[in-house]
């Protein structure tokens, strides 16, 4: 504690003014070169650099003077390298202060570092251990970039990497007895490939279940609650399902116990139903009602998709043939946004409910295939009449030749 | 009934005796018959390129077939960004024949710009715009730039996708043109944007400006066709190539391939419906591959192969004024020819074997590209 006194007295207050002409930590460091010249380099892409912060405003000392005794004085307020422990609250200085971060975007959020002291991170830092992250491992200590920025290790399609330089080393994680294999999941998921592949920016990260400064594993009661933030309707119809309850007393995360964690695959209809790879069948004995009820949605689905996959194959037929059906083709879309619901719904674990929007489905799925049928009996309709009316216009072309060669005799 | 289908064919008292008293009604106040002596009086040389003839006629009736189909188009077509695409789309599944009239028109439309071109390359060949048909071929070339408009503005009208990006690139082109580009931008466009406001404009163009000013050519065109009568080529004897009577035999023959384009139409219209497309959607990307109609390819692609930099100007501007420049030679044609004189030397058939090579080379490499 007294030594984060000491900090907030030396270096605590304002930050110092843009570097002036002669700054001899600039002057001195790109001297020495190597490591001790790299800060000063990074330093033209640091967003703190950009705005005017120099490096007293984090390390102290007085760059007016040249020589190194004076310049890095600690009675000067000079800290050098903070140590591990201390960058969270050297950065909180500045960070944690809204009056001071108001100057440069006043909807900059001010709770990183309390956040950061709930997260595990954080505690583990506290707590004296030396590979536990804080500020610097995630946002770089110098050439700080803006999290906008595509070349930030914290923009969103860095971010798994970033929080994978330390939970993907097998070394560095097997004190905590935790897994290292999330980022090569994640990237396999359908998260992570609508993420990285797709470049879907609004596609969720590491932090976007975990926390970014409270990073904290979700625990078992609150996975519903993570996922929930976006897959609304989903966490809505488990909540109204008899599976809330029995989740809640064998306390099985919901989500998670069927999609998995980090490698949550795209789900397809093979998840349901009375057999393997079905999830249902972990829990559910044959013959139970559970199992009734998987197979029961499984074929209404099936269903579905087979009356809408025949409405389709008609209509391209038509519309391949040139006829117009760009009304029903359009109609069908509706019949697969009540597919997508009925897959949705699938999460009430109902098959009551499930059938009602199948069961609109199938109206729609019947009137566009019907539609298309029409569409090529009009087809049809339109060629023999065609042929008749060439038959027709043909023979008179014949007449008049007749007529020629006798005006012509 | 026997009886009175005799009296008929017959010439006796009867209907013809009232068709008769009708007909001398008529003359007395209107004077047709005078019509009847000049077409009695009309006769068309007899060679072996009299072949050619008949795609003037064929270019007519095709214009008369846009007319009708186009009048029928006109009862349920809505001029309007929000209805131009569903009413077509209603004229084609709900309206009874609705997809067969709009699938002539469209059919009929390409057709009548292929007569067209044919037309006049035979023309130019038999050098028929000789004194004292200038004027002929004058009113000609300017109803072929006329069918090219009508072709354009007709385009963008069922307000789908491919058209819309067609007249977005065609106007671009327009906007290029030195001076007057910007202006003539934002005339063709209604502002500087292809909007609601150019569906409107094109139509007031396809329906109204144009056919006015195609029915006057038009007129003016047949007018001094009857009035010199067939040019006779300069390989042939005028005196003594043999003459056939124009109705009649000349007409008989023109109903063939007139009945023969109606064929052809109805078996495009059934086999190959004119398709409708998308909706347009003017934040939607520009579809790949984008081309205007085959009859403007050519000239497409030759602003695709011009340099952007021809001796320090933009090459796409030297492009345009090369075609305007073309285009304005076609219409003066007789006036600048040596041809045009009876002894002149005949090197302009050298320049359409190279014009229509060029097209057809161009316009393949546009397709294959």
């Amino acid at each position: 504690m007294w030594q984060q006194l000491l900090l907030v007295m030396f270096i605590g207050q304002a930050p110092a003014p843009p570097a002036a002409a002669g700054d001899s930590c600039i002057k001195c460091h790109l001297e020495m070169g190597d490591a001790l010249a790299a800060p000063i380099k990074l330093s033209a892409q640091d967003i703190h650099s950009q705005n005017g912060l120099t490096c007293t405003a984090c390390h102290g000392g007085d760059p007016s003077r040249s020589a190194p005794e004076e310049a890095m004085n600690a009675r000067q307020g000079f800290v050098g390298k903070p140590a591990r422990k201390q960058i969270g609250l050297l950065c909180a200085k500045c960070h944690s202060r809204p009056d001071f971060m108001r100057k440069y975007n006043p909807q900059a959020r001010v709770d990183q570092y309390s956040e950061y002291l709930t997260s595990v991170h954080g505690k583990k830092n506290q707590g004296g251990d030396q590979n536990a992250a804080t500020c610097i491992d995630c946002h770089g200590a110098h050439g700080i970039r803006a999290p906008k920025d595509p070349n930030s290790p914290v923009y969103v399609t860095n971010v798994a990497a970033t929080c994978g330089r330390c939970h993907s080393d097998a070394k560095l994680m097997s004190p905590y007895d935790i897994a290292t294999n999330q980022q090569e999941l994640y990237s396999k998921s359908v998260h992570g490939e609508a993420l990285m592949k797709q470049r879907d920016l609004s596609a969720p990260t590491c932090n976007s279940c975990h926390g970014n400064h409270g990073a904290t594993p979700p625990g078992v009661d609150a996975v519903a609650n993570v996922c929930g933030q976006c897959h609304v309707t989903q966490w809505d119809l488990f909540n109204q399902s008899p599976h809330r309850k029995a989740f809640a007393e064998n306390k099985w995360p919901a989500c998670v116990t069927c999609h998995q964690n980090h490698e949550i695959l795209r789900p397809t209809e093979a998840m349901i139903g009375g057999e393997e790879p079905a999830t249902c069948v972990i829990c559910h004995q044959e013959g139970s009602a559970g199992l009734r009820a998987a197979r029961e949605m499984k074929q209404e689905i099936a269903n579905l998709q087979a009356r809408l996959t025949t409405a389709d194959q008609v209509l391209e037929r038509a519309q391949r043939a040139g006829m117009e059906v760009s009304g029903p083709i359009y109609q069908l879309a509706e019949g697969r946004n009540q597919l997508v619901l009925a897959r949705v719904q699938v999460h009430r674990f109902d098959p009551a409910t499930l059938k009602k929007t199948v069961s609109a489905g199938d109206v729609i799925a019947a009137a566009s295939e019907q539609s298309g049928w029409k569409a090529l009996q009009d087809l049809a309709y339109r060629r023999k009449g065609m042929a008749v009316s060439a038959l027709i216009l043909l023979g008179m072309i014949g007449l008049l030749l007749l007529k020629i060669r006798r005006l012509k005799n | 009934m026997r009886a009175a289908t005799r009296s008929w064919f017959r010439g006796g008292s009867g209907m013809n005796g009232r068709i008769s008293k009708c007909g001398d009604w008529l003359e007395e106040r209107l004077g047709w018959r005078a019509v009847q002596q000049v077409i009695d009086h009309k006769a068309v040389p007899q060679h072996r390129h009299t072949i050619w003839y008949y795609f003037g006629g064929m270019t007519l009736f095709l214009f008369v077939v846009q007319v009708c189909t186009g009048i029928m188009l006109l009862l349920y077509y809505r001029p309007s960004a929000e209805n131009a695409f569903e009413s077509v789309q209603f004229i084609m599944t709900e309206v009874q024949f609705g997809w067969l009239v709009r699938s002539i028109h469209s059919w009929s439309a390409n057709l009548m710009i292929a007569a067209a071109f044919v037309h006049m390359f035979s023309t130019l060949f038999l050098r028929a715009f000789r004194r004292p048909r200038e004027l002929t071929w004058v009113t000609g070339a300017l109803l072929l730039f006329l069918s090219l408009a009508f072709g354009f503005s007709g385009y963008l009208l069922p307000w789908n996708k491919l058209a819309f990006f067609a007249t977005k690139v065609g106007t671009d082109i327009a906007g290029v043109v030195p001076l007057i580009g910007p202006f003539l931008l934002r005339f063709l466009r209604g502002g500087d944007e292809v909007t609601g406001a150019t569906l409107t404009r094109f139509f007031g163009f396809h329906v109204a400006i144009l056919p006015a000013c195609a029915t006057a050519l038009v007129s003016l065109h047949v007018y001094l066709v009857q009035k010199h009568g067939m040019s006779t080529p300069l390989s042939v004897d005028p005196e003594a190539t043999p003459k056939m009577k124009f109705v009649p035999d000349f007409l008989l023959r023109d109903l063939v391939g007139w009945l023969a384009a109606i064929t052809l139409l109805a078996v495009l219209a059934a086999i190959f419906p004119w398709e409708l497309g998308e909706k347009a959607d003017p934040f939607a990307p520009a579809p790949a591959g984008i081309k205007p109609e085959w009859y403007f390819v050519f000239m497409f692609q030759t602003l695709k192969y011009i340099p952007s930099k021809i001796l320090g100007m933009d090459g796409e501007i030297i492009g345009i004024l090369f075609f305007g420049l073309l285009g304005l030679l076609l219409l003066v044609t007789p006036f600048v020819s040596p041809s045009g004189r009876p002894r002149g030397r005949s090197w302009l058939p050298i320049i359409g074997i190279l014009a229509i090579a060029y097209i057809i080379v161009l316009s393949t490499f546009a397709y294959r590209t």
